[in-house]
């Protein structure tokens, strides 16, 4: 590309552009898809991305084994088969998956504890990438954390595939609170509280100072229905993933078009009950206490 | 008042020493909505603040007939079209527009207010500025770009912009549309009477001259 008229050239990949999409995304819902067919109906539903992935969390925790990046030839076909943004997952740590992903054209990386994590102690290093990363968060410490190493926007975890919200709830609870609490630190705390967090001082400050994250704020990890959503919404979440709640219940399209109503009319009651009339069967949840620790994603990673 | 996505997270006003995000705005200052269904809402309401102007997040067909211009935001416009036929504000918008609203569309938003699409010419939209537009031009995220551009009739020089996954002005389709900027010899910036169509984030990028201007032609709508 040429440069443009009187001014500096075109930057590709700066922080302004990375989490500048995400901030596009804001109040959206963004929905996992496995295959073209459902990339549609998530676009038809009003999703404003999808997550290209081979298995939603659901069948990764009833099947087992060792999950990986999905297979490029399927990413590819959901890149061709809509307009919206396509993110797609790579393992903790597994730099090379990530690179795979840019070069496939995704358009965010989501590192992500759903997939079973290539490295125990360490995240990717996501600065020098071109494309944004989204990274999961139980905590704010977490989330610093994540964005530190250039994540351009944080998720909270939840539990993925289990279709039950008292995790997330948990989790955007721990991060929103989190951020509450340095708005009223005073500044010579904020270094102690920097410790605490084991998080970056700067970060830290700059969180007491914008009273929000510096990225967007997702939520994930069990939202099944328009309420969910719109509870996570009211929590202080900036826009919501579902993952398997939707092509796991009785009537996609319909519960598709109902969180995402859910979503944009959060604070109103009247949209939400009148949305989630008729909705079918939502998927089968899972009650938290009745996971091994060993089997719970939102431990993985640091 | 409800949390605009991406806001604060502690909701107090007026916190000792902190940045406040919903500064009281001047009663007599005229009213101009963001369209709030999706999007960088939040960005739009702190730009008209920030020149003079009372922001209304727009959800309602109440909220847009109390409103004397308009912001439709960054987003994703096909989720952006749905939300308003969902919420019945489809014709409203339409009619509003085609009344002579003062309206500032950024990326999705130029393309709601474009005429015609290149490919996606069935999404629903007011239209309303006299350009052929292709949505999403530049390629993936990783094609996303800074850039400095320069813009027609405005001061202080090249406006510091940013281009998310942005779509492209193909053609012009008729002589009321004025080019106000260009970049790699494409339309970037276009004005047809009171709309404004950008393919750009000054929001983003905090350069306020082109919100100043849908100010400009509100006030001189309104006469305040």
């Amino acid at each position: 590309m040429s440069a443009a008229s009187n001014g500096h050239g075109p930057i590709t990949g700066s922080d302004r552009v990375k989490r500048g999409l995400a901030d596009m995304l804001k109040g959206g819902v963004i929905m996992d898809v496995i295959d073209p067919e459902q990339a549609r109906i998530a676009e038809e539903a009003g999703a404003v991305a999808v997550m290209a992935l081979e298995r939603v969390p659901a069948d990764i925790r009833r099947e087992g084994g060792v999950a990986r990046m999905s297979d490029p030839e399927m990413i590819e076909s959901i890149v061709e088969a809509v307009s919206i943004p396509v993110m797609a997952k790579a393992r903790i740590g597994h730099m090379v998956e990530a690179q795979v992903l840019e070069h496939l054209g995704v358009d965010y990386i989501d590192e992500s504890e759903v997939l079973t994590p290539a490295d125990e102690a360490n995240h990717i290093d996501k600065q020098p990438f071109t494309v944004p990363f989204v990274c999961g968060a139980t905590n704010l410490g977490e989330a610093l954390r994540r964005i530190s190493e250039g994540a351009a926007m944080i998720r909270s975890k939840g539990e993925a595939g289990t279709g039950n919200v008292v995790e997330a709830t948990r989790h955007m609870r721990a991060i929103t609170g989190g951020v509450r609490r340095l708005t009223q630190l005073d500044p010579s705390e904020l270094h102690a509280a920097a410790k605490d967090l084991a998080a970056p001082y700067d970060l830290v400050a700059e969180v007491a100072e914008l009273g929000r994250l510096p990225v967007v704020l997702f939520t994930a990890g069990g939202i099944a229905t328009p309420a969910d959503a719109a509870m996570m919404m009211q929590l202080g979440a900036d826009g919501v993933f579902v993952g398997s709640g939707i092509f796991k219940s009785g009537d996609p399209v319909k519960r598709g078009r109902a969180i995402v109503e859910a979503t944009t009319h959060f604070a109103d009651p009247e949209v939400v009950a009148r949305v989630s009339r008729g909705l079918g069967e939502a998927m089968v949840g899972i009650e938290i206490d009745t996971i091994p620790a060993e089997q719970r994603y939102a431990g993985r990673g640091w | 008042m409800t949390r605009l996505p991406g806001e604060r997270l502690d909701r107090r006003p007026a916190a000792a020493g902190a940045p406040a995000d919903r500064a009281d705005p001047a009663d007599a200052a005229p009213l101009v909505g963001v369209l709030a269904l999706q999007g960088d809402v939040l960005e739009h309401t702190r730009a008209l603040r920030a020149v003079g102007v009372r922001p209304l997040p727009v959800r309602s067909v109440a909220d847009l007939e109390a409103v004397d211009g308009l912001v439709l935001p960054g987003g994703e416009s096909t989720a952006i079209s749905r939300a308003l036929g969902r919420a019945g504000l489809d014709e409203p918008l339409a009619r509003r527009i085609a009344d002579g609203l003062p309206v500032l569309g950024t990326c999705a938003g130029l393309i709601l207010l474009s005429d015609e699409l290149v490919e996606d010419d069935a999404l629903p939209r007011p239209g309303g500025i006299a350009v052929r537009t292709r949505r999403n031009a530049y390629g993936p995220q990783t094609a996303s770009f800074d850039v400095r551009v320069e813009v027609a009739g405005l001061d202080g020089g090249p406006m510091d912009v940013a281009f998310i996954r942005a779509p492209r002005i193909e053609a012009v389709l008729g002589d009321a549309v004025d080019v106000l900027a260009e970049v790699d010899g494409a339309p970037v910036a276009v004005q047809q009477g009171a709309r404004i169509g950008l393919a750009f984030h000054p929001e983003v990028t905090g350069d306020l001259r082109l919100h100043a201007r849908l100010a400009d032609l509100v006030r001189r709508r309104t006469g305040r």
